[in-house]
């Protein structure tokens, strides 16, 4: 049983990071638009420039390669 | 600070010595940014991952437009822009790629965005949640039968957990508890948070004392489930928020106001002041009270009084704000703005009605009313009963825990908000937004509608009646008069042409004379389409239908006959609402005739003509038993407010939608019948899983006082009542869907929110 020792704080922690990601994600804002984003990731808009983030979390309008 | 602007620097700059400055770019962009306008655009037609590239190119290479983001869950676009920018512009460059967009006020549709509360309940959830899967691993290896030290090592692990997270997660029940009993009152959260208390305490005790039965589990699920019916809960009303403040930010609130040296400007109602002179072109809504002091036209009170008949306004002529104006530009010198305004007068009259609404009592208050003082005094006369037998504090206090746990509303805190989130789904994919959680419950409960005639039973839009003494040649005329009115009678005559395929013959100087028609010349003879106090036709005394007069030259005038069209729905609507037992009556602040004509059609027998707001309200409270109201205008807000429970139409005034329980989002009325019995369903299905609940108590009880409940016992019972009452209440969102998909998809809007529902 010595193995508990290592296996349940290893445990713990896995599920702690799962925990940390999820407020993560709730604090990134990425539950408001569940539409949109499962179908933005089928576009190729920024898929060789991504969009580019300032610090204030704006962001600006990149140079797109298939826009004419 | 660097690190992040650099790839802008070296990608915005031409040359690489302007790289070297990258900060006289950051302090332009930051001052720049000062001065910028948030734009708002509702976007209802789309609905793919193309649209939204798509829309976000558009904007974004429109000129001047710094930022565009599309949230296809609410299709909704915010743009980012500089300040000169107008929404009109955008809405034009998005309607040259094929998307019809509505301008939202952006302050409005602010307050949905930071959806805090939900935030943390979310938040909450999972806290509980995981601390509630590992706590359940640890209990099943005990459950299994790990003993001795292990045993007890799990279980002050599971204490670890459990003990902050129930601190987090519980909050909450507590705050609300604390609240209640600081009132002395007992709700549904005390014994939530007696029970949520007790179990971890014991068990900590137990844990200390090397025992058996520790409840950890038990606590955390039962904190995890009830989270889940309070997020439901949130959830189904913030939505519903949401798509009601969508509604009033569709109205941006702005004025034309018309400055001392003759220039007009478009400011925000807010801005005005009184004594401002404003400006209203025709078509438009008074924005505020007040005194004409240029130009004629008529008026539209239907709105405000309900009658249909347009009335004529002249210099002088004192306006109310929700008005609209017909056909001549007005100037008005402003007398009262904003909470002044005759449009706020009816709050009073409202809150006053409201008063008696929060009497109501919920099914949930009164299952808790039955239930806490039960609980309590079971689980104490256990604890006394246990003590009294055995002497032994610890095994009474745990077998008072253990009632506790066991009784505890798990699946009655589900029960409720499970089937509303259901039942609200199903219905909003329907075309009604259910803005009250208890509204469903009061719409079970009505034994009377009643309906408002104008912009309710009918459309408020007018249509010509076909009479067989007019030729083509004459409509045809007429329709070319009316072309460039927005006057509604004009505007039918147009419609009724088109109907028919008419070619409009050439008219010379056509000029609209304001208050009473338009004239024009035809191959040099003068032709005129009016009023009639204008060209001197008179109907017979009885007919009551609206008319306007087409004179040639100095013939007899003709009369064209409209009438108000019933809206698409209504008498299924009220057939279906009197099959199912409810006496149905029309009451409307139109005349006799007109409201009589509509009563016939509809098939209702019971009305009543030319109310007053305040007569209306008095005739529902006069009613016996419950009373729906189904309004539109001002005239009805207080007897909204006055009903049991009210439906509004999306095209009502912003007032009488907020004093409304629900708001019909489609043009179709037939959804009202069915609204009903799914009210009814809905309410039946809260009953049962009160019962469901009850029965796993009945069964659950006596184990636990007669100490024989384990925490594997409990964490059953918990389980599978609380599946068992979700599973119940979901029986109401199945049958919705495959009914009616075609109605639903009839506003733009109820798309929209349906997205996020389901």
């Amino acid at each position: 049983m010595d193995v508990l020792r290592f296996l349940i704080p290893v445990s713990l922690g896995l599920g702690g990071l799962g925990l940390l990601a999820f407020f993560w994600t709730l604090r990134s804002n990425q539950y408001e638009d569940p539409d949109g984003d499962s179908r933005r990731i089928l576009t190729d808009d920024y898929d060789d420039a991504p969009k580019l983030q300032d610090k204030a979390g704006t962001s600006e309008t990149p140079t797109k390669p298939n826009q004419q | 600070m660097t690190a992040t602007d650099y790839p802008e620097a070296s990608s915005g700059a031409a040359c690489p010595a302007c790289a070297v400055t990258p900060s006289a770019q950051v302090l332009a962009r930051h001052a720049a940014r000062a001065r910028e306008a948030k734009i708002m655009l509702s976007l209802p037609g789309m609905h793919c991952a193309g649209c939204i590239s798509k829309v976000e190119r558009a904007l974004a290479a429109h000129p001047g437009v710094r930022e565009a983001r599309v949230n296809l869950t609410q299709k909704r676009a915010s743009v980012t822009a500089e300040p000169d920018i107008t929404p009109e512009a955008l809405v034009e460059t998005l309607a040259r790629i094929g998307y019809d967009a509505h301008e939202l006020d952006a302050q409005t549709v602010a307050l949905t965005t930071t959806d805090r509360a939900g935030r943390e309940l979310l938040m909450r959830l999972g806290v509980a949640g995981f601390a509630a899967m590992n706590v359940m691993l640890l209990s099943i290896s005990v459950w299994a039968g790990a003993e001795d030290a292990t045993r007890d090592l799990f279980h002050w692990i599971s204490a670890a957990i459990t003990f902050p997270a129930i601190l987090f997660a519980g909050q909450p029940f507590f705050r609300n508890a604390f609240a209640a009993l600081r009132h002395g009152r007992l709700n549904m959260d005390v014994p939530i948070t007696l029970a949520i208390l007790l179990a971890v305490a014991t068990s900590l005790w137990e844990t200390a004392m090397s025992g058996h039965h520790a409840y950890f589990d038990a606590a955390l699920m039962l904190t995890f489930f009830l989270l889940a019916g309070r997020y439901l809960d949130h959830r189904t009303r913030a939505i519903a928020r949401s798509a009601a403040e969508e509604l009033a930010a569709l109205e941006v609130p702005r004025a034309i106001r018309r400055a001392a040296d003759g220039t007009e400007e478009t400011v925000p109602l807010t801005a005005l002041c009184v004594g401002d002179l404003v400006v209203v072109r025709p078509g438009g809504r008074i924005p505020v009270d007040g005194i004409i002091t240029e130009g004629a036209s008529e008026l539209d009170r239907s709105l405000l009084t309900g009658e249909t008949l347009p009335v004529q306004a002249l210099p002088g002529t004192a306006l109310s704000a929700g008005e609209l104006n017909l056909t001549g530009p007005l100037v008005l010198r402003a007398t009262a703005i904003g909470p002044d305004s005759s449009l706020h007068a009816l709050t009073d009259l409202v809150a006053v009605a409201e008063s008696g609404r929060t009497n109501y009592n919920s099914l949930a208050d009164r299952a808790a009313k039955l239930y806490a003082p039960g609980v309590h005094i079971l689980s104490a006369l256990s604890f006394a009963g246990w003590y009294i037998a055995t002497g032994d504090l610890r095994q009474a206090v745990n077998i008072a825990a253990a009632v506790l746990i066991i009784t505890c509303p798990c699946a009655l805190g589900l029960a409720v908000p499970a089937v509303t989130t259901a039942a609200s789904g199903r219905l909003f994919r329907q075309g009604l937004l259910i803005k009250s959680g208890t509204a469903l419950e009061r719409l079970a409960s009505v034994g009377t509608v009643v309906f408002d005639k104008t912009g309710t039973l009918t459309g408020g839009t007018p249509t010509l009646i076909p009479a067989p003494q007019m030729d083509a040649e004459t409509l045809a005329l007429a329709a070319a008069l009316g072309k460039g009115s927005a006057h509604p009678l004009a505007r039918a005559l147009v419609l009724a042409a088109q109907a028919k395929g008419l070619e409009a013959p050439e008219l010379d100087s056509l000029r609209e004379v304001p208050g009473y028609g338009i004239e024009a010349m035809q191959d040099g003879v003068i032709v005129r389409l009016g009023h009639s106090d204008w060209l001197g036709g008179q109907l017979d005394v009885n007919d009551t239908a609206l008319s306007t007069w087409l004179q040639i030259g100095d013939a007899a005038p003709v009369a064209f006959r409209f009438a108000d069209q019933l809206r698409p729905g209504a008498a299924e609507a009220v057939a279906g609402l009197k099959r199912q037992g409810l006496c149905v009556k029309l009451i409307s602040g139109d005349t006799p005739g007109a409201v009589a004509a509509v009563a016939a059609q509809v098939g209702i027998d019971d009305w009543q003509a030319q109310t007053t707001p305040a007569g209306k309200a008095q005739a529902i409270k006069d009613i016996e038993g419950g009373v729906l109201m189904v309004g539109d205008g001002l005239n009805d807000t207080a007897a909204l407010a006055a009903a049991d429970v009210s439906i509004s139409p999306a095209s009502a005034l912003d007032a009488a939608r907020v004093a409304s329980d629900i708001v019909l989002l489609g043009q179709d009325l037939a959804v009202l019948a069915d609204a009903r019995l799914v009210a009814v369903q809905a309410t039946r299905r809260i009953r049962e899983n009160f019962r469901i609940a009850t029965v796993y108590n009945i069964v659950a009880v006596p184990l636990a006082v007669a100490g024989l409940a384990t925490p594997l016992i409990a964490a059953l019972a918990m389980s599978a009542s609380s599946i068992t009452v979700s599973l119940n209440a979901l029986r109401i969102a199945g049958k919705g869907k495959s009914r009616r998909p075609a109605r639903a998809a009839q506003a733009g809007q109820v798309q929209a929110a349906a997205g996020v529902i389901g």
